[in-house]
């Protein structure tokens, strides 16, 4: 169909301003990349010679594995515990009326009140006043306390979108509340709850601020080792582990849009 | 509705055992085994609102028994106290002769179906309705079987393996059917369940679920806002309002002796015309309107006397269009004519009678060139059909 000039430069003028938008959102990754790849010692752009002696570096630092698996070891448990107890809290939220209850869901559903480094000075203080050893504990305690929050959204909002029929149903046909809960509900809520853990793993395993506060050179994970790493260097082997991380989480997110659809994963797509 | 708040909520009543009430027998009355559910004085209210006051009820084993009235009169709520989703604040309920008033769902031994059918989207369509056979720990080939029997039944055999979002909403409602039957429920209990569906549909459907409902016999209580569908289902119809039981019985009785002024216009449709008392004569009261004559019941008239004023309640059927002229006729003007295919429907203005319209019912098409739109005509009522009523405030 014909466009008058008008209608047509307004178009362009859109999908120009479009693909600006996300080349800029785009261009931080798209520069360490680039980065990463640099033939030379040196943090530059754009490269003047190309390697992938950065990724065997990286592959290899001790410090970087051993920030990978504390990391794996933090992430894992902090997910797990902050989805059970955000599931508990997110059921709790969504089926009983109790005082507080408003008060609760404010405190719960707001985690940007509290600066991540409060946090982390906080369990800190805690840890050294309880005699606690700065291990993994109280880093995965500090993680959950920051995960939680997300994980019982994303829960919460699976809940609402789940019909309370479909149990009374469940109930009408012959099924006691433990059975209801095993063969309708959780099953109906299990993309919540992957989205959930996801998105509390993604968190937990990016985490600085807190972890830098709780974490010792033993412990350290794997952002604080990297901050720790370019202090005292400036290669690009940090940008190979941005792009091995990006990479990670892309395949991550591809595997569970694979299974359950990222739609329902991300929570963005009504489940009725 | 009033109960809607609290829905949500209310699955956890599930789990609500009371320790008051075991299961135990009733002490059956004589002729009580013919009763699939009985209601005993049963109130239930949500917060300051009132949502069941002091129902009373036996529903027969067999029947098909529909609970009627505008949205708000409670049906929903009284449906869900006999499925256990609710429970009474006072009051007794029983099913098959076992009292139940706080029994939870699960051990009801009830078939429900919901407005939305409530099929779950992660199970296949024989899974659906498998569902409640594998909670009664049935073997799998009595399940494979009483599932293939249920689809049958319902006409969807063939579709086993399909998820409930690829049916269509008919399809899904046959679902939901089959799957509330296939236990062999003591009471089928339908909470709107035709009204998701589309015209043509819905009357197919009806018909359907009546043709079933015989041949299995099973006690059904069906809730619903529309009244040509309990007209047409029904072996019993119960017209609630504000919480209560206006009337039970068979459409005929409801529509042909209505007890008060709201069952009277709440089913079907009606003309409500001004009239005076001439007299009763014991059992029998004379009306009269403008100048004719009308004999009607007297025993829906509360403290009249003669000359005072009377509702008098006639069907469009039951009003008669003559030439103006005629002796003792009402004037009236024709406003509309709607053409139905096998009746006419008149609209006619007549301010001697009635403040609305008049809705007069012709059958045959020649009362559209008979009785054009402006033609002045005169109105008679036909004997014996009308029911008299106190006049409005």
């Amino acid at each position: 169909m014909g466009r008058s000039r008008p209608q047509l430069i307004l178009h362009l003028v859109g999908v120009l301003v479009v693909t600006a938008i996300l080349a800029f959102i785009l261009l931080p990754a798209f520069v360490v990349t680039l980065a990463a790849f640099n033939g030379r010692a040196i943090l530059s752009f754009p490269p003047e010679s190309w390697s992938w002696q950065w990724f065997a570096k990286a592959l290899a630092y001790q410090d970087f594995r051993d920030g990978f698996r504390n990391g794996v070891i933090v992430t894992a448990c902090a997910s797990s515990i902050a989805l059970a107890a955000g599931a508990a809290f997110a059921i709790a939220l969504d089926r009983y009326k109790f005082r507080f209850k408003r008060t609760l869901e404010m405190v719960l559903l707001s985690p940007l009140v509290v600066p991540h480094f409060t946090v982390g000075l906080g369990f800190l203080i805690l840890a050294a006043q309880v005699g606690l050893a700065r291990g993994y504990g109280v880093i995965v305690a500090c993680h959950v306390v920051l995960v939680l929050p997300f994980v019982l959204r994303s829960v919460y909002i699976s809940l609402r979108n789940l019909d309370p029929r479909l149990e009374l149903a469940a109930a009408s046909l012959g099924a006691p509340p433990g059975r209801v809960l095993v063969t309708v509900t959780l099953p109906l809520l299990v993309p919540g709850l992957v989205s959930g853990w996801l998105f509390a793993a993604i968190l937990s395993f990016n985490e600085f601020t807190a972890s830098l506060f709780v974490t010792a050179q033993r412990t350290q994970t794997l952002p604080v080792a990297l901050y720790n790493y370019v202090r005292e260097y400036a290669d690009p082997s940090m940008a190979a582990v941005s792009v091995i991380y990006i990479v990670m989480t892309a395949v991550l997110l591809t595997c569970a849009n694979a299974w359950l659809g990222l739609g329902k994963v991300l929570n963005v797509e009504h489940q009725r | 509705m009033p109960g809607s708040g609290s829905e949500r909520c209310s699955t956890l009543s599930i789990s609500a055992e009371h320790p008051r009430f075991s299961s135990k027998a009733f002490a059956l009355a004589p002729g009580e085994e013919s009763i699939a559910v009985r209601l005993e004085a049963v109130s239930k209210r949500f917060g300051e609102v009132s949502a069941l006051d002091d129902i009373s009820l036996a529903i027969r084993r067999g029947e098909l028994l529909t609970l009627l009235g505008p949205s708000g009169c409670g049906k929903t709520t009284l449906l869900n106290l006999i499925a256990g989703f609710l429970m009474p604040d006072r009051g007794e309920i029983a099913i098959a002769g076992e009292r139940v008033t706080f029994t939870p769902t699960y051990r009801r031994e009830i078939g429900f179906m919901f407005q939305s059918y409530a099929l779950f989207p992660h199970m296949s369509v024989a899974a659906n309705v498998g569902y409640g056979l594998r909670m009664r720990r049935i073997v799998k080939p009595e399940i494979e079987r009483r599932v293939a029997d249920a689809l049958a039944l319902v006409k969807l055999s063939g579709l086993e393996d399909r998820r409930p979002r690829q049916l269509s909403g008919g399809q899904q409602q046959r679902v939901a059917l089959a799957r509330a039957l296939v236990i062999r429920p003591k009471v089928l209990l339908l909470d709107e369940p035709l009204s998701a569906l589309d015209r043509n549909l819905r009357a197919a459907m009806q018909i359907e679920i009546k043709e079933i409902q015989r041949k299995l016999g099973v006690t059904t209580v069906f809730v619903t806002h529309d009244q040509s569908e309990a007209l047409s289902l029904s072996d019993r119809i119960a017209v609630m309002a504000h919480g209560r039981v206006r009337q039970l019985g068979t459409a005929q009785e409801l529509y042909r002796e209505p007890t008060d002024r709201f069952v009277a216009s709440f089913v079907g449709d009606v003309n409500v015309l001004r009239a005076r008392l001439a007299g009763i004569h014991g059992t029998t009261a004379e009306v009269l309107v403008a100048d004719q004559r009308v004999t009607v019941s007297s025993r829906t008239l509360r403290d009249v006397g003669p000359g005072g004023p009377i509702d008098l309640f006639v069907r469009p059927e039951d009003l008669r269009v003559v030439e103006a002229c005629a002796p003792t006729a009402v004037r009236g003007k024709v406003a509309a004519q709607i053409y139905q295919g096998g009746h006419v429907d008149l609209h006619v203005d007549a301010p001697g009678i009635a403040t609305a319209r008049l809705l007069i019912r012709l059958a045959g098409h020649e009362a559209m060139t008979r009785w054009p739109v402006g033609a002045e005509i005169g109105i008679t009522i036909a004997a014996n059909n009308a029911v008299a009523f106190n006049a409005d405030g």
